[in-house]
């Protein structure tokens, strides 16, 4: 269990106990700062780099207190600066080149990056979102950072001799952003590697880049690491070696099939449980999220859960997105009261003492 | 011997092509190809085939594909479009970062004529065209079976399908390359593989022209590979980019077809290779196994839709520049 949940814990929290609420990260853009971004690229209009970001200053501070107006008890900004999650930190490392979209599925693409050089550290990634984010929240603000592993591997690879070396020098980077994060007043970051997914066998490569990216990081600031849509059990219980406080999953869209993955062996660290699907744009009803929440509550005790979507919203209708976040909060309110009173009982070990 | 060079196609679209077929047809799943596409549509797809072939001419390439430009499904793409299979959910295409849609086969495979008609269009705009389709194997295992209900039955099934594909695809086709790489992925154990090469010999029996089984991502099992050279081909491919090692001592230790097929320009990245180095590789290969081949295919080990524009070009350049008579000199200041 983590010793730096408590921080999180609002001062009015209505019960006694607490399971964290939060969200992965993106969130769907208000169709204003699409078309503020329409503006930006077309030459005729009498709108530059700063009418740009002040549509995205503007943007990150409704979506933030969208997500304080659900009662979200560690908000984001829904990354509302973030084009995509590779492509926007390949920009601000030193190493990379465009060349051009490359096909994900149908007619959805992204500028694959390439890395052409040794990376390497210029501007900061995040140190102005997270300033911005937090100086418009009343709520703690988490950061999501897209993992060493995944920038390396879905990024072409022209310089390095093999890819886990890449992420090595990524993850060194990644370690001297969140440096710069703490500095700033940061506690809660979160790494994104989706990739780990695609390639499970190389668990031991998001490992050792972990190990690169804890190290120096003071132990009051909670590290978490999502990983989504794979077959867990070809990663488990291996990643409960990483140097991580929670782990952030994605189970709602499986139907929770893969939760008994988790059972054996115990489940030591922190569960940030996914109880609402991500690609599904019917809002669960807070009684369903309860039940899913209860789930949770199979494989760790209420002090290692954290409740949160499956993934990033950001393909989801807004409306639809806030649903979910607020109902989430009502199901984790409603579990927690329930958990006072006596009227759960929690199947999962206790946990050690430590 | 023939150094011939080829790619397993399907190529990036072009990037106004992307733009446009995308506002034509949209971003979702429902919206994707689905095998009577609009008038409209269909001609921004003629106009990317020729447009495609005219890159591949002028890099001098020896054989030139259509493009599969209309692959949405990338290697599922003949079953998406037929009139029994309901295109599913969008799933993983192997270990990468690409989707296609789950082709839930709900009734019998009968003939539908899709890859011939490409091909009928292309062989009008090149007299050295080369079929590029998915091989039994991998179309099976990208697929979901609800008709059959027997794998054997399924993989038979889809190998009559190909082979029935194929037996329409115009004379002017020399060359057809059945790309397997399930055959490495997901290798087939005792009794499938036997089958998978069965199905292989059953769709390259029911074609005239020269037919290349051309495995990627790896080397084939031994066994994979001892019953693949059962199969009635012309040549094996053999991927040098993923794992040269362990294809060269399939190749020493259990022979091979009179021609093979050398994937040695990566497919996946962006690095361009230069023709030296795309000699090199060749030469490396064919100084370490005894055979005296007939043709070989000089070619990327995948198909090239991984890579931006710009780079698959310079790829398609290179390939052409190593393989012709000119001196490797000149045709790199080309490059």
């Amino acid at each position: 269990m983590s010793g730096n949940r408590e921080q999180f814990r609002p001062e009015d929290h209505p019960n006694d106990h607490f399971l964290l609420t939060t969200v992965v990260g993106s969130y769907p853009k208000p169709k204003w700062l699409d078309r503020s971004k329409d503006l930006l690229e077309d030459e005729d209009a009498d709108f530059g780099a700063d009418e740009w970001d002040e549509a995205k200053d503007d943007a990150a501070r409704l979506i933030t207190e969208e997500h304080e107006r659900a009662g979200l008890d560690v908000v984001v900004d829904g990354e509302m600066r973030r084009n995509e999650m590779v492509e926007f930190f390949a920009h601000r490392i030193d190493g990379y080149e465009f060349n051009g979209p490359v096909k994900v599925w149908g007619h959805n693409y992204f500028d694959k990056p390439s890395v052409v050089d040794e990376v390497s550290y210029d501007e900061s990634w995040l140190v102005d979102e997270y300033e911005f984010t937090a100086s418009v929240a009343d709520r703690p603000v988490k950061v999501p950072i897209t993992g060493p592993y995944t920038l390396a591997n879905w990024s072409f690879n022209e310089a390095y001799d093999d890819e886990e070396s890449l992420a090595y020098d990524l993850a060194d980077l990644v370690n001297e952003e969140i440096e710069k994060l703490v500095d700033t007043g940061a506690r809660y970051i979160q790494i994104d590697e989706p990739a780990l997914a695609t390639t499970p066998d190389d668990h031991a490569i998001v490992g050792e880049c972990l190990e690169r990216i804890a190290a120096g990081i003071p132990d009051d600031v909670r590290i978490g690491l999502h990983v989504c849509y794979g077959d867990y059990s070809r990663i488990y219980p291996e990643i409960l070696e990483f140097p991580v406080d929670e782990f952030d999953l994605e189970l709602a869209n499986g139907d929770y099939e893969q939760l008994s993955v988790f059972e054996d062996p115990e489940f030591t660290a922190d569960l940030a449980l996914g109880v609402v699907d991500a690609h599904v744009a019917d809002v669960e009803s807070v009684e369903e999220i309860e039940a899913n929440i209860r789930k949770g509550l199979e494989v760790v005790p209420p002090e290692q859960l954290t409740v949160s979507p499956d993934c990033g919203v950001k393909l989801l209708p807004r409306e639809v997105a806030y649903g979910k976040m607020a109902n989430l909060v009502e199901a984790a309110r409603n579990v927690e009261a329930d958990l006072d009173t006596g009227d759960i009982d929690v199947s999962a070990p206790t946990p050690a003492d430590d | 011997m023939t150094h011939i060079a080829t790619t397993p196609g399907l190529f990036p679209l072009p990037d106004d092509a992307k733009e446009g077929l995308s506002d034509l047809k949209g971003h979702q799943k429902g919206d994707l190809v689905s095998g009577d596409e609009s008038a409209e549509v269909s001609a921004v797809y003629d106009d990317v085939r020729e447009e495609l072939v005219a890159v591949q001419r002028d890099a001098g390439l020896d054989r030139i594909v259509e493009g599969q430009a209309r692959w949405d499904d990338m290697l599922a793409h003949p079953l998406t479009v037929h009139d029994n299979v309901s295109p599913g959910g969008i799933v993983r295409y192997y270990d990468n970062n690409n989707f296609y849609r789950d082709p839930v086969v709900e009734g019998e495979l009968t003939f539908s004529g899709d890859l011939a008609a490409d091909l009928e269009t292309a062989s009008e705009l090149t007299d050295d065209l080369q079929a590029v389709a998915p091989g039994p194997y991998s179309l099976a295992d990208l697929a979901t079976d609800e008709h059959y209900g027997d794998d054997a039955d399924f993989q038979a099934a889809v190998a009559d399908f190909l082979a029935a594909e194929l037996e329409a695809v115009p004379d002017a086709v020399e060359t057809v390359f059945l790309l397997e790489p399930s055959l490495v992925e997901n290798s087939p154990g005792d009794g499938a593989d036997e089958r998978a090469s069965d199905a292989i010999d059953t769709v390259a029996s029911a074609i005239d022209a020269d037919v290349v089984a051309h495995p990627y991502w790896g080397a084939l099992d031994e066994k994979v590979h001892a019953h693949l050279l059962d199969a009635d081909v012309d040549a094996i491919g053999y991927d040098l980019v993923a794992n040269h090692d362990d294809n060269v001592y399939n190749v020493a230790e259990y022979g091979t077809k009179d021609s093979v097929a050398l994937g040695v320009v990566d497919g996946q990245n962006t690095l361009v290779e230069s023709p030296d180095t795309i000699t090199e590789r060749v030469d490396w290969f064919e100084g370490r196994v005894p055979n005296d081949f007939e043709d070989v295919y000089v070619t990327a080990n995948t198909g090239l839709f991984y890579l931006p524009v710009n780079r698959f070009e310079e790829k398609l350049r290179a390939l052409g520049a190593a393989t012709s008579d000119e001196s490797v000199e000149e045709a790199e200041v080309e490059a």
